[in-house]
């Protein structure tokens, strides 16, 4: 947090005092109404009647400051929330300004136009070292674009006509080649626009769970209207009134100001914790809705696993020794360059087996084929060495005259059954063994889905691998559900299904025929590099493309509605100490044997009085770090989630103030004050 | 503790223990419509009824459709009684003669019976006939708790996934189903124990000591028996069960205060089987029923401590026994009145005016909370408006939105809820502040000091929760107060009741969300606690700033002896 | 809403017939053939003369030869003055626990018990014989005001205090139903007790 930010915040807080702005949040306009109330006591202490002594007006006078500052301090948290937002969008405005585009006129011809004026479907033609001026399809070529800008990632990434990395987005820069690209929005549509709209906050609106709960406060806050305006005459009947200063004292202290200052600073920062994510939600229902999810549907492929199957072991058939399968496994793959022909050489290069690539520099490599589906080197000799798919493996055995190893179709199925792949390595017209390739699941994934599970979410892994081999590996990343042999339906009608049930679903997804299921979960994660399709359809983007990033999403979603729900907690709780504070203060001319109720033994009531008071306005900055960092989260369950943020924040709200209110009234008296 | 109070208190709480599962179970029973034990006496009348009124059991009806019905049939009753009591004198079963009620007083008595108040601005042995009596006031004992129940079993039904059902066909079967067979029992009980059920004109009785005395009678015991089951609390004479016409023995005194508490503990069961959730219904029941601990003890301690007061002249005895009855002995006297301002029936067994400060504290806990178990339906509404206002506030700490019975509790609910909780404190503050504040109002104070403020706030607490016991000092018969408590009895009763039947439907509407670990259990002893918690704090921050200028003024002032 | 009107009154009609008169007619019929006495308020009399309900308490203050209740604050409805036991408007004193009436009261009460009654002393009086009760028809006094009525009640009788306090303990009632309640005495069958002795 910046001095400039703080400075800017502490002038737009002021700015927010107007009635217009503040009257959307009740809580706070009753303070600022307060304020004026006692503002004009301050000038006149008689202004609706009584004959009060001359130190009224000081006292008055303190209170109307600390309604003030009480007020700034709520406007502050939420202009600081916002700009952080703001500064945010700054930069990336700054990245969209002054483009110009090559538009594409007809047969060779180009304009140069300013990118503000390109509309749908308009082609343009982006060369390297040129900014990308709006977002689009590539039709044309390949290049690798640097997105940082947008991603804060700075390696590159390759974008080319075809396929799911067609698209791109404005304000990120072509570092190599040419690109023809078709402009898919309007201007004031695009992605960068949507972003700078969503960071600065200026599109958003209460969460439909923020409404419920500004409901609930303004409930609250006319019950203490009630309360505090009935005790004018009841104080009368019992022989002496209470002046209006420290009725309205009373009142600011007891209706939730915490939470009413800090509700909407909550919800912004919530947002910006997505966003500093590298994740857009496109509202901020969408956030929230992230927190209720029941249910996650995750791809096996890069999100569970690391994408890659490797080989994790060698299995040698008819009596064969491993070592010799390992050396004739690490020929075939000497000069594969596949990530399943390096792991071979790694697994054997752990086991100690390391060949030279340069004693096989004749050896003719021969590559991986659809038709053949095999691999490996002819050896100068002419011994053929290779590595496939066992049946393909089979029938060339046969061919080349060959025998089929008795055991060889035992131990292919074992290594299917326990989920992996197995590739036949064979010399001339001998199959030595297999070579068993595993899916591997990501480091840590495990116990994330432990967590989840803890905290009531099912974890769905969707593969498009035969049933035996997903439930293998579903088992090994410990997710609930797998589907099997997995078609873009399926994934909608898993949904549906989902959803039918009351459940919440999030998914993450990138390609086209992702689409339309992305639209359809309830949070739909969409990844950058995905098609503008699946973009459009998800509420939420991620610019780091990392599909695990939905099970942070989901942490995100849960520690904004428990930052919500503690600081409301916390701020109803707060009410117990003031009332022992400012009960007796009120009511000892009325009724001096309540002083026993005094039990903080304050001073004075009028300095009791202002410590509540400045209590009340001193926790509003003392929690904005909480409400812009929000609560401490751990995944656990229900359970032990609510005892610990009750005992914090429910016992420590009832706690805290009696400690704050006393340490006040101390401050004040050894300042003199408390006689004022 | 005297091991009279003990035995009492024991019976009196095991009788409800016991209860509470077969009456649910039973009442469950009977708005699901399966066959019962009682199918055979009174199922040819419900079905008569139905057929002339042409409703049936299958017509549902929308949760407007139900509160127009409950509105429109309960204004039938007011006009009713209204006109009713204006012309008693020239109704039959008039022995002693009564003439007809004034304008004011027949509209507060009919508003106040017909909102299940029975709050009386008059005596009832001189100023009702026997026609009156059973015929009007009697016959809406019946079926005003039933219309309440009815909206409370609409409710349940919605929470529990059903149709809201029929008012009329709700309205009958409670009647006939709950409160007639055990208004039979309870009054041939209270017969026994020496209560009067006679068309007879009082006696004139000359007394040993030389005097004339005249001793009403009447049909007392049906009253009592029906007074009590719908938790209606109209007294048939001024005393109310104080009087020993009413309350004979420290039995009948029992029965009448078992009478109070089974239907509305009850209810609680009710719900958990008809939702399935027996185990948030003991949640439930433990969080009233640890409230109602509480009100008994408040109820009983201090006024075994006696009067400091008093106790400073020295006589034999400690015990503050003004305006209680020697018979039912303290412990039957704080188990009464605790159950009277728990299940708001409003009767009393001694004068609450008389009542230490802090054993008054215990009366208006009763009526400001209004879900100590309540009257039955009522009261469990309102125990569900505070279940959801908790969950909407500590459930968010779970960090999922709130959701209640597998519902998610969004803006609709919550401003609901929140009407419901507002509108008490409004009619009770806002009430006391106006009658505090003008002339008409202070005329019917009597005692001095916070008691005085205390008879004024107690008429309006009484007369928002639909309780109907006062501070008796109060001079209720005032045109002030008879206007003024008319309509508090009447937006108390409705508007509650109508946000929570709309609630109720906006419940139903809803997608179930099913239960996991991340779901906040609500029937778990952590969140009875936090419902205790929450039910504690927002009440009392409420209603703490009139506490500390009544009770508790009053308390420290008697403490230091001060006298007014 | 016009279609509901039949239901609404119909159902009103239908179960006031039910419940407003056919269930206490019936129950008032029952009631008087199973258990005539109570039904019928359980009247006490006197050789032939009814002199009172058995669970109503009468104003014997103004006779010293018979024991009292505990105070009544009952109003007369016509005059609005005090009147013991005035069963027409049964009613509490509702004065409140700092009342300086209620104070003044109870020591105008403990005054009167003092002056009216030999050798006793406040340490000896029951605060239920000096506070009034609920209904202001308390029928019952416990058995210790009862005992320190004995002097008083003995001199205006000439009974002996023996036999008196024998009395009293004869007309000791228990728990209601052995369990519930207080010990206590019903001073109406007190005092009938009494005037047998008196008139045998």
């Amino acid at each position: 947090m910046s001095r400039e930010m703080v400075t800017h915040a502490l002038f737009e807080s002021v700015l927010k005092l107007d009635p217009r702005v503040m009257i959307k949040n009740p809580v706070m306009f009753v303070v600022e109404i307060g304020f004026l109330i006692t503002l004009i006591l301050t000038v006149d202490p008689n202004a609706f009647g009584g004959h009060y002594p001359a130190g009224q007006r000081a006292y008055n006078l303190i209170v109307t400051i600390i309604l003030l500052i009480t007020v700034i301090f709520g406007n502050f948290a939420e202009a600081i929330a916002e700009g952080r937002g703001k500064a945010q969008a700054e930069s990336l405005r700054r990245t969209k300004s002054d483009l110009m585009a090559f538009k594409w006129v007809n047969g060779d011809e180009y304009e140069n136009v300013p990118a503000s004026t390109l509309r749908k479907g308009d082609r343009i033609r982006v060369r390297a070292g040129e900014m990308i001026p709006a977002d689009g399809e590539v039709l044309e070529g390949l290049g690798s674009v640097d997105e940082s800008a947008i991603t804060g990632e700075s390696a590159p990434v390759i974008r080319g006509s075809g396929g799911d990395f067609n698209s791109v987005t404005g304000g990120t820069k072509l570092l190599s080649d040419t690109l023809m690209i078709r402009v898919t929005v309007d201007p004031g549509e695009s992605f960068l626009d949507q972003m700078i709209g969503l960071v600065e906050g200026a599109s958003r609106q209460k969460t439909p769970n923020e409404l419920a709960l500004s409901v609930l406060l303004a409930g609250l806050t006319l019950i203490f209207i009630i309360v505090v305006v009935t005790i004018e005459p009841m104080a009368r009947y019992a022989g002496r009134s209470v002046d209006v200063a420290t009725l309205i004292a009373l009142l600011v202290c007891l209706i939730p100001t915490t939470i009413g200052a800090l509700l909407s600073a909550i919800g912004i920062a919530g947002m910006d914790r997505v966003i500093r994510f590298n994740v857009i939600a496109k509202s901020g229902k969408a956030v929230e809705a992230a927190g209720d999810v029941n249910t996650l549907i995750l791809d096996k492929t890069g999100t569970i696993t690391i994408g890659n199957r490797l080989a994790s072991a060698f299995v040698p058939v008819s009596g064969g020794t491993e070592a010799e399968l390992m050396e004739i496994a690490v020929l075939s793959s000497l000069f594969d360059e596949t990530p399943e022909g390096r792991s071979v050489v790694t697994l054997a290069h752990e086991r100690n087996l390391t060949m030279d690539r340069e004693r096989y520099a004749d050896a003719e490599n021969v590559e991986f084929s659809a038709d053949t589906r095999m691999s490996g080197i002819t050896l100068s000799d002419g011994t053929r060495i290779r590595k496939g798919a066992v049946d393909a493996m089979k029938k060339y055995v046969l061919e080349q005259g060959g025998v089929i190893p008795e055991d060889l179709d035992a131990r292919t199925e074992e290594i299917a059954k326990e989920g992996g792949t197995p590739l036949a390595v064979l010399r001339g017209n001998v199959i030595y063994g297999l070579i068993y390739l595993k899916d591997i699941v990501k480091p840590g994934m495990r116990e994330r889905f432990m967590e989840l599970r803890r905290m009531g979410i099912k974890t769905v892994m969707c593969t498009g691998d035969n049933p035996l081999t997903a439930a293998t590996i579903a088992k090994e990343a410990g997710v609930d559900e797998f589907i099997a042999e997995a078609k873009p339906e399926d994934k909608m009608r898993l949904i549906r299904r989902e959803q039918e049930q009351g459940k919440l679903v999030a998914m993450s997804g990138d390609g086209t025929n992702d689409a339309p299921a992305l639209a359809q979960a309830d949070v739909g994660l969409a990844m950058n590099t995905g098609t503008s399709a699946a973009k459009e359809a998800g509420n939420m983007v991620d610019l780091d493309s990392d599909p695990t990033k939905l099970i942070e999403v989901v942490s995100i979603g849960k520690q904004l509605l428990i930052t919500r729900g503690a600081i409301t907690t916390f701020s109803i709780a707060n009410d117990v100490a003031k009332y022992f504070a400012i009960i007796p203060a009120m009511f000892v001319y009325v009724v001096p044997s309540l002083q026993a109720l005094n039990i903080m033994h304050l001073t004075t009531p009028h300095s009791a009085i202002l410590s509540a008071l400045i209590f009340n306005a001193l926790i509003i900055p003392f929690l904005i770090p909480l409400a812009m960092r929000g609560v401490k989260y751990k995944p656990m369950n229900a359970t032990q989630m609510l005892m610990r943020n009750l005992f914090v924040y429910g016992l420590g709200g009832v706690i805290v103030p009696f400690l704050g209110i006393k340490v006040i009234d101390l401050i004040i008296t050894a300042l003199g004050g408390a006689n004022i | 503790m005297s091991l009279s109070t003990v035995l009492t208190w024991i019976v009196v709480l095991a009788v409800f223990l016991i209860t509470i599962k077969p009456i649910g179970q039973y009442m469950a029973k009977v708005f699901t419509y399966q066959p019962t034990f009682l199918d055979r006496p009174f199922g040819w009348l419900e079905n008569g009824i139905f057929r002339v009124i042409g409703v049936s059991r299958e017509s549902d009806m929308t949760a407007k459709q139900y509160g127009i019905a409950f509105v429109g049939t309960n204004l039938v009753w007011v006009l009713l009684a209204y006109f009713l009591l204006r012309i008693q004198n020239i109704l039959p079963f008039n022995p002693q003669h009564m003439s007809g009620l004034n304008p004011l007083l027949a509209f507060n008595t009919a508003a106040s019976f017909t909102t299940n108040t029975n709050w009386q601005a008059y005596s009832g042995e001189n100023t009702m006939s026997y026609f009156s009596q059973f015929g009007v006031l009697s016959y809406l004992q019946f079926v005003t708790p039933a219309a309440g129940g009815a909206v409370g079993i609409a409710v349940v039904r919605a929470l529990s996934g059903r149709k809201l059902g029929n008012f009329f066909v709700d309205l009958t079967l409670v009647c006939t189903r709950l409160l007639l067979p055990l208004a039979i029992v309870v009054t041939l009980i209270l017969v026994g124990q020496g209560v009067p059920e006679t068309l007879g004109a009082y006696f004139q009785a000359h007394t040993l000591g030389g005097q004339t005395q005249l001793i009403p009678r009447g049909p007392i015991a049906s009253w009592e028996a029906i007074e009590h089951l719908g938790q209606n609390g109209g007294g048939f004479t001024n005393a109310n069960s104080a009087n020993p016409l009413e309350n004979p023995s420290a039995f009948s005194n029992i029965i009448e205060t078992i009478s109070m508490g089974l239907l509305p503990i009850g209810f609680f069961y009710f719900f958990g089987v008809m939702t399935g959730r027996r185990k948030l219904a003991w949640t439930l029941t433990a969080v009233a029923g640890s409230l109602f601990m509480i009100m008994l003890a408040l109820a009983y301690f201090p006024e075994v401590a006696g009067n400091p007061i008093v106790n400073s002249l020295g006589l034999a005895t400690h015990g503050n026994m003004v305006g209680k009855e020697l018979r039912f002995g303290m412990g039957g006297t704080s188990i009464f009145e605790t159950a009277t301002m728990a299940f708001t029936t409003g009767s009393v067994a001694s004068a609450h005016d008389s009542f230490l400060p802090l054993s008054s504290l215990s009366f208006f806990i009763g009526m400001f909370l209004n879900m100590v178990f309540g009257g039955k339906g009522v009261g469990f509404l309102n125990m569900i408006m505070f279940v959801i206002i908790t969950i909407f506030l500590m459930g968010l700490m779970v960090g999922r939105t709130p959701e209640f019975l597998g519902k998610k509790i969004e803006t609709k609910e919550v401003t609901l809820a929140s009407i419901a909780f507002l509108i008490h404190p409004l009619l009770i503050l806002v009430g006391t502040a106006i009658a505090i504040h003008s002339p008409a109002g202070l005329k019917g104070v009597y005692n001095g000091g916070p008691q005085g403020l205390g008879e004024i706030l107690y008429g309006f607490t009484s007369a928002a929760a639909n309780n109907g016991s006062a501070f008796g000092g109060l001079g209720a018969a005032l045109p002030f107060y008879e206007i003024a408590l008319g309509i508090v009895v009447i937006i108390g009763r409705y508007a509650s009741v109508m946000a929570m039947l709309l609630l109720g439907q906006s419940l139903l509407k809803k997608k179930t969300v099913p239960e996991t670990s991340g779901t906040m259990h609500t029937d778990t002893p952590l969140f009875a606690g936090i419902l205790f918690g929450a039910i504690i704090i927002l009440n009392a921050l409420t209603f703490f700033p009139i506490m500390a200028l009544g009770p508790l003024a009053e308390q420290y002032l008697m403490l230091a002896h001060h006298l007014f | 809403m016009v279609r509901m009107f039949r239901p609404m009154i119909g159902v009103t009609l239908l179960l006031w017939v039910l419940l407003g008169l056919l269930f206490p007619l019936v129950m008032t019929g029952v009631s008087n053939l199973v258990m005539p006495y109570q039904a019928q308020g359980s009247p006490v009399y006197v050789n032939g003369v009814l002199v009172g309900a058995a669970h109503v308490g009468q104003n014997f203050q103004p006779s010293p030869d018979y024991f009292w209740g505990r105070p009544s604050a009952t109003l007369s409805v016509s005059t609005g003055k005090a009147k013991p036991y005035n069963a027409f408007a049964s009613a509490p004193s509702n004065n409140g626990p700092t009342s300086s009436a209620l104070i003044s009261d109870i020591k105008q009460r403990i005054a009167y018990l003092l002056k009216t009654t030999p050798g006793l002393t406040t340490g000896q009086i029951p605060v239920s014989l000096v506070e009034s009760s609920g209904s202001g028809l308390d029928p019952d006094i416990s058995v210790q005001s009862a005992l320190i009525q004995i002097p008083r009640v003995a001199k205006y009788t000439h009974l002996s205090e023996s036999f008196l306090t024998g009395l009293v303990k004869n007309n000791t009632l228990g728990p209601s139903m052995g369990l519930f309640g207080r010990t206590r005495i019903n001073v109406l069958e007190l005092n009938l007790a009494l005037y047998k002795a008196l008139h045998s």
